[in-house]
């Protein structure tokens, strides 16, 4: 791993370490972090540690989709609740859960940072703003 | 009305390159910075123009720079950090400056560097900021191409690498000395101050952190003066203020406005005013740890100073509406309820108390909710303060909560003694 080579030392890649593996494997496995360990030289319980710690980082499977839905303050103003209670119907699943065929896995996430176009939302790496049922309809069809 | 940092951002379009942005005069300070100036003629420039930090607390940012110790027996490397982890909810003010004109930071940083002698920055920026991490990648191999960054920048013999590093995601990051340990591949628990970060910061190392909006007025005000900088606000404070809303008014969103402007016109003037059929109850006034603003403030200069007068923090210029369809319990509640799971856990004030106050702002809303719950919450926003916590995040947590609890005090009673929600049938 190149990664650990531009860093005065090789922990301080722990956390590109696990986004490199989750970004390949979609989360970070036992076994995964104990791979890390040993490259990076530091104990399982280091690498687990940080892993638990950041919000984007995944330590349980999640589906081929995540749906991150804002729920911070200017999205429950303007209405998330609705939108989450219409996805979660949709999907048949609650935050925290994954559809049964993998397709999606619904989470709640903090401010987005697009408070004047709320609600807003992100499917993976993609921004939703403005959020409609209709909207949601649309979007979701194009995650397989 | 000048707009300095925002003239040349189009929303909807894709931002200056390297060829428009110095057709549009920009890297011209920097050319002029580093051949003409030396870094302390640049520090005392910006400690005179009075810039105050625009992350939320307002510090100036030439005093922080002149913390930064210099000279040939300085140690090496120095670091500066581009703070655009913006994850204050109800802020969105970073992410439209990256994304609009990603130059404009790139040669703040130059500048800024140069002027503390740092020869590797970071931007530290959040992770859902994809399209800002792609425009600003773009924008530094422009740079890097052009011999802005690099080895012996412009023939100063001054060399400066800039790196993304994109967040895995957790609020206190924001908090600088948190951010050091979260760049160096650790939890981001902040550190114990001091020594402060000018001295030791990342890996040991001097470095000085500085927000977005602060950096990118470095090339203008190397080529405009502080004079200029000073006259651009109503109360002379200095500069322009990027002032947003959010909520239940005609036309949310961002604009650059002279800072000071008052509250009153941002809502409704450039906010258009509450939609129809809403009442304006009240305002966070820059990002959720700041204390509720009340109609009776409608003419506060919204300044750091002026804003401060009236028991509240300007913060982040981002503002929330609170409107009378919205209930101000499930409204606090909300902001508690992120502080509470946003705490990194390693001071116990913070990390049970605030999971207490959440969970009986939750049982009040819900209506089993009992009238001591307002004692305890009110002793909880008496000591969850500076200098019983380890950083920031507690006592940020408890300026809306204090506010909430005296200015919405008959809506917290209602619930309570109704038993339910007023606004959930």
């Amino acid at each position: 791993m190149e990664e650990a080579g531009q860093y005065p030392y090789p922990a301080v890649a722990c956390i590109d370490a696990l986004k490199i593996v989750q970004h390949h494997r979609g989360w970070v496995s036992d076994d995964s972090v104990k791979d890390i360990a040993q490259l990076l030289e530091i104990s399982n319980e280091d690498v687990d540690g940080v892993a638990t710690f950041y919000s984007r980082i995944y330590r349980k499977p999640v589906g081929r989709n995540v749906i991150l839905i804002c729920d911070s303050i200017s999205c429950m103003i303007m209405g998330y609740e609705s939108m989450y209670e219409y996805i979660s119907l949709k999907l048949g699943i609650h935050f925290g859960e994954t559809t049964n065929d993998g397709r999606f896995t619904l989470l709640p996430n903090s401010c987005l940072g697009d408070c004047d176009h709320a609600p807003a939302m992100m499917v993976n790496n993609d921004h939703y703003n403005k959020l409609t049922f209709e909207k949601i309809d649309e979007l979701l069809s194009n995650y397989k | 009305m000048e707009k300095p940092l925002t003239k040349y951002i189009t929303p909807g379009s894709p931002p200056p390159d390297l060829k428009e942005y110095s057709r549009i005069g920009g890297y011209a300070s920097a050319h002029k910075a580093l051949k003409e100036m030396s870094p302390a003629e640049i520090t005392s420039l910006v400690k005179a123009s009075n810039l105050l930090g625009r992350g939320g607390a307002g510090f100036p940012t030439g005093l922080k720079w002149s913390f930064v110790p210099m000279g040939e027996n300085s140690p090496k490397p120095k670091y500066l950090i581009c703070n655009a982890d913006e994850m204050e909810p109800g802020t969105f003010k970073d992410r439209y400056l990256m994304e609009g004109n990603p130059h404009q930071l790139i040669e703040g940083m130059i500048i800024s560097s140069y002027a503390i002698q740092a020869e590797k920055a970071y931007i530290f920026i959040r992770w859902a900021y994809k399209k800002a991490e792609k425009e600003l990648r773009k924008a530094l191999a422009e740079a890097y191409a052009a011999g802005y960054l690099g080895k012996n920048i412009l023939g100063s013999g001054f060399d400066l690498d800039i790196y993304i590093h994109s967040s895995a995601g957790r609020y206190i990051c924001g908090e600088e000395t948190a951010l050091f340990n979260s760049l160096e591949g650790k939890r981001a628990i902040p550190r114990t101050k001091p020594p402060f970060a000018a001295i030791s910061g990342l890996f040991g190392k001097p470095t000085i952190v500085n927000n977005v909006e602060t950096l990118v007025w470095i090339p203008h005000i190397i080529e405009r003066g502080a004079e200029w900088f000073k006259n651009l606000s109503m109360t002379g404070a200095g500069g322009t203020k990027l002032y947003g809303v959010s909520g239940r008014v005609k036309n949310p969103g961002l604009w650059e406005l002279p800072l000071g402007t008052t509250l009153r016109e941002v809502i409704e003037e450039h906010a258009g005013g509450m939609l129809d059929g809403y009442k304006f109850r009240g305002v966070i006034p820059g990002g959720i740890s700041t204390d509720f603003m009340l109609e009776k403030h409608m003419d506060v200069n919204m300044d750091f100073s002026n804003v401060g007068a009236v028991g509240s923090r300007l913060g982040t210029g981002t503002m929330i509406i609170l409107d009378d369809k919205t209930c101000p319990v499930a409204f606090i509640h909300n902001i508690e309820k992120f502080f509470a799971l946003e705490s990194c856990g390693w001071c116990t004030p913070c990390r049970e108390g605030l999971a207490w106050v959440e969970k009986l702002l939750a049982s009040i809303e819900e209506g089993t909710g009992k009238m001591e719950y307002l004692d305890i919450l009110k002793f909880h926003t008496k000591y969850l303060c500076f200098g019983n916590t380890f950083c920031a995040h507690a006592p940020g947590a408890a300026e809306p909560l204090q506010s909430g609890l005296e200015y919405f005090h008959d809506d917290f009673v209602q619930h309570i003694n109704g038993k339910k929600c007023p606004w959930r049938s």
